[in-house]
């Protein structure tokens, strides 16, 4: 008898869902039109939450804009802690049910799944950061976004190296001492331009310095991430920096004691007597284009790729009790000179590659099934890195460097 | 011996204690669900008030958010349903190996194996082969490595006496640890340690869809494989065979059971399911793979099959109840509206899941009250 009633209860439950899913099935795709400012609603996917600085400067731009452009509480969705799998198609599946007209996602992994969903709701406008195949994939309603984050961390670099500088002046350290360490996240062209281009801004006011990378092969662990720090300031470096998102490495130096140059976050709380300085991409210009252009059916570039001239990328938390004496200063001019194009980041006459200089270099720039190298990056002199596609593809391991 | 202990425990007045616990008699069919539905409108009322104690929304909207989740949109009908499958064909899988009182705890790491293959057949059988034909081979192959992964611990265990629940669990961090190699190899776009959609343009090696419902072959897999389950189990000898090891190993041996190749056979029929399991979770719905792609079914299934008291059918029921509550819970998490965050989620979903097992408890046994003789002593 109970088993009849639980078969009958199961077939009633299948039956009552057949019916839903006929009954509604058609009109769940005419939905999504385009939203006038009153019903329009921008959803957005996040990778972790606020604990990852990653993550929490996407969530900071997010509400910036929110605010400047008077959205309410229902127009903006967020999604937080969603992997790079098929969950992030469901999650932006769900934001388009939810009637959002335009969906960002912020990690790379994302892409695949962006895509996919691009193509089911060609109505929506979809915004992915990080990615590489919007200039590519050929849809009209997919788009990519990065900044020339590595002009950024050149200016932290800069002011780094001038408080190595410093330290030698002082006696702390010899000129040979002057090694810095860098905790990265995975070897991907992203880690490696962000800390190639920290290092040639440290090597252009300090000669001598040097660079340990370790890579968490993870990009939010804080216990590694602190481990890692540990090791390399054990190894003898004098200052570190990191490309990994947890506040593991600068609470590990503001225990040893060693300065520590931060990304995306202003870490002055984490380290008040450490914390050098920040880099990071500032997302509320980005966001606030795309919000309006949907909003207004108005043109998003394809692959934006913001800068320093245009406030994308920012040089913040310059903490004037650790800095050397006119870090601000040095900055200003440097940052004046990377504007105009005086000075090129990854300017060949600045680096060399197995002792010798790159005259020429094929990146990977179209993303193919087979990810060949196709487009010839150096000319003039220097290394165009971020000006054929937004994401990085500077992956050379320059003299200077050593992976450990 | 024994009865002068007795006779010393008398003397001393015998403290009984003030609630016994006893096996009930079977109960009736509607008394039992009554008491299940009792259940859950008292998790229920709690919840409310842990929802205004701790957040001071009115907890109805947090339940129809709850509802909404798993109910609020044609997709996400089928997704939960999708979810519902996915558990209960895990689940299924389970079953005979615990009727058998084998602590199969390896189902994650079986399914993932089989979900492995399956992205294998996908990457490099998908765009050569036509889908008459990788769809076969990818279905054999998913079934037959989730077997070995099934097989292995299920042949020590019948031939050394292993412990199986270490040894199938240690599996499931082998598998883990295999799929996150294999990602390196399959990486697309390089870089991004994931492999993203597989043949994303090409859909080679993807299961068809039937009536442009992607979800919907699965369901139909797994109410296939549920009732199947349910025949085997209760008609089949193979079945009738499981429940004996089952109760009792020595009985087994004496009526003539081979008990080496009962363990070994049904766990090559849970690892297979596994494998089936893994077939649709790559090849049917998600197209990519992870790590985290059978993201702890394999675990809860266990608690599915042990709550429906191993019977398939009711399985449809308990994995539905555990679905709803995730969904549910994950609609809590992005309803506007609330803004509330996973733990009042995790807090809710586990307020309902211990009064529900808790009834079964009441369900199973009755307590009496320590009886009038004690009462005068005392």
């Amino acid at each position: 008898m109970k088993k009849i009633l639980s078969i009958m209860t199961v077939l009633a439950l299948i039956l009552s869902a057949c019916a839903v899913f006929s009954g509604c099935s058609e009109n769940s795709e005419e939905e999504n039109h385009p939203g006038t400012a009153d019903d329009f609603k921008v959803g957005f996917i996040f990778l972790h939450d606020e604990n990852s600085t990653y993550d929490k400067n996407f969530i900071d731009a997010a509400n910036a804009a929110k605010e400047a452009l008077n959205l309410t509480d229902d127009q903006v969705l967020f999604k937080t802690n969603i992997p790079e799998s098929a969950e992030c198609y469901e999650a932006a599946a769900d934001l388009v049910d939810l009637g959002c007209d335009l969906i960002f996602a912020d990690s790379f992994g994302h892409e695949d799944f962006i895509i996919q969903a691009a193509e089911e709701f060609p109505n929506v406008t979809f915004c992915h950061a990080t990615g590489t195949k919007a200039h590519t994939e050929g849809l009209s309603n997919y788009y990519n976004a990065f900044a020339s984050i590595y002009e950024g961390r050149y200016l932290a670099g800069v002011a780094a190296g001038l408080k190595l500088n410093e330290m030698i002046e002082n006696g702390d350290i010899t000129e040979e001492e002057a090694k810095m360490g860098y905790v990265g996240a995975y070897p991907y062209a992203e880690v490696k331009s962000g800390y190639t281009s920290f290092f040639l801004g440290a090597r252009s006011v300090c000669p001598s310095v040097t660079m340990d990378v370790k890579f968490t092969n993870s990009w939010f662990d804080i216990a590694l991430e602190k481990e890692t720090a540990n090791a390399l300031i054990a190894d003898g470096c004098v200052l570190i920096s990191q490309h990994a998102d947890s506040e593991g490495a600068p609470k590990a130096c503001e225990e040893a004691g060693v300065p520590n140059v931060a990304y995306n976050l202003d870490t002055r709380e984490w380290g008040p007597n450490t914390a050098l300085i920040s880099s990071k991409i500032n997302w509320e210009p980005y966001f606030e284009h795309i919000i309006n252009a949907t909003m207004n059916g108005t043109e998003i570039q394809q692959d934006f790729c913001g800068g320093l001239e245009d406030d994308v990328v920012q040089i913040l938390g310059l903490n004037d009790t650790v800095a050397a004496e006119g870090t601000a200063e040095t900055l200003e001019d440097v940052k004046a000179k990377l504007i105009s194009g005086e000075i090129k980041v990854f300017d060949t006459a600045t680096f060399t590659v197995n002792g010798e200089t790159l005259t020429e270099y094929k990146a990977d720039v179209d993303t193919d099934a087979n990810f060949t190298p196709d487009t010839e990056v150096v000319s003039d002199g220097y290394f165009h890195e971020s000006e054929y596609r937004s994401a990085p593809y500077f992956d050379i391991d320059i003299d200077g460097i050593t992976i450990k | 011996m024994v009865k002068n202990n007795a006779e010393i425990e008398t003397e001393r007045k015998v403290h009984e204690p003030l609630f016994q616990i006893v096996k009930r008699d079977a109960m009736p069919w509607y008394k039992a669900w009554l008491v299940r539905a009792a259940a859950i409108i008292l998790a229920l009322a709690i919840g409310s008030v842990v929802i205004i104690m701790l957040t001071g929304y009115n907890p109805i909207q947090v339940y129809s958010a709850m509802f909404n989740g798993a109910f609020g949109s044609t997709r996400k009908i089928w997704i939960t349903f999708q979810d519902l499958a996915m558990l209960l064909c895990i689940s299924l899988a389970v079953t005979p190996a615990f009727k058998m009182r084998f602590w199969n705890i390896g189902a994650e790491g079986q399914t993932l194996i089989g979900g492995l293959t399956a992205a294998a057949c996908m990457i490099y059988l998908g765009d050569k082969l036509p889908l008459y034909l990788t769809i076969p081979i990818m279905t054999v192959s998913c079934i037959i490595s989730g077997m070995i992964w099934a097989v292995i611990p299920a042949f020590f265990k019948a031939k050394f006496n292993t412990n199986e629940t270490l040894f199938t669990l240690m599996m499931n961090y082998v598998a883990m640890q295999l799929v996150s190699f294999c990602i390196v190899f399959w990486e697309n776009p390089k870089d991004s340690n994931s492999v993203g959609v597989i043949n994303r343009h090409t859909h080679g090696g993807w299961l068809p869809e039937i009536a442009d419902q992607k979800y919907l072959l699965n369901i139909i897999i797994v109410a296939v494989i549920m009732i199947s389950m349910y025949i085997y189990l209760k008609y089949s000898k193979q079945g009738y065979e499981i429940s004996v090891v089952g109760e009792s190993e020595n009985t087994a041996r004496y009526i003539g059971i081979n008990v080496k190749k009962v363990i070994v056979r049904t766990m090559a029929i849970s690892g297979a399911l596994c494998g089936i399991a893994g077939l649709m979770i790559v090849a049917g719905t998600d197209h990519t793979i992870t790590s985290d792609s059978v993201g702890g079914m394999g675990f809860t299934a266990i608690m599915v099959s042990w709550l429906a008291k191993f019977n398939p059918i009711v399985m449809a029921l308990t994995s539905f109840l555990i679905v709803f509550l995730e969904v549910g819970a994950g609609a809590i998490v992005t309803d506007p509206k609330l803004g509330l965050n996973e733990s009042v989620a995790d807090i809710l979903t586990g307020i309902i899941l211990f009064f529900i097992i808790g009834s079964e408890f009441f369900v199973t046994y009755k307590i009496n009250k320590r009886h009038n003789s004690s009462k005068e002593e005392a």
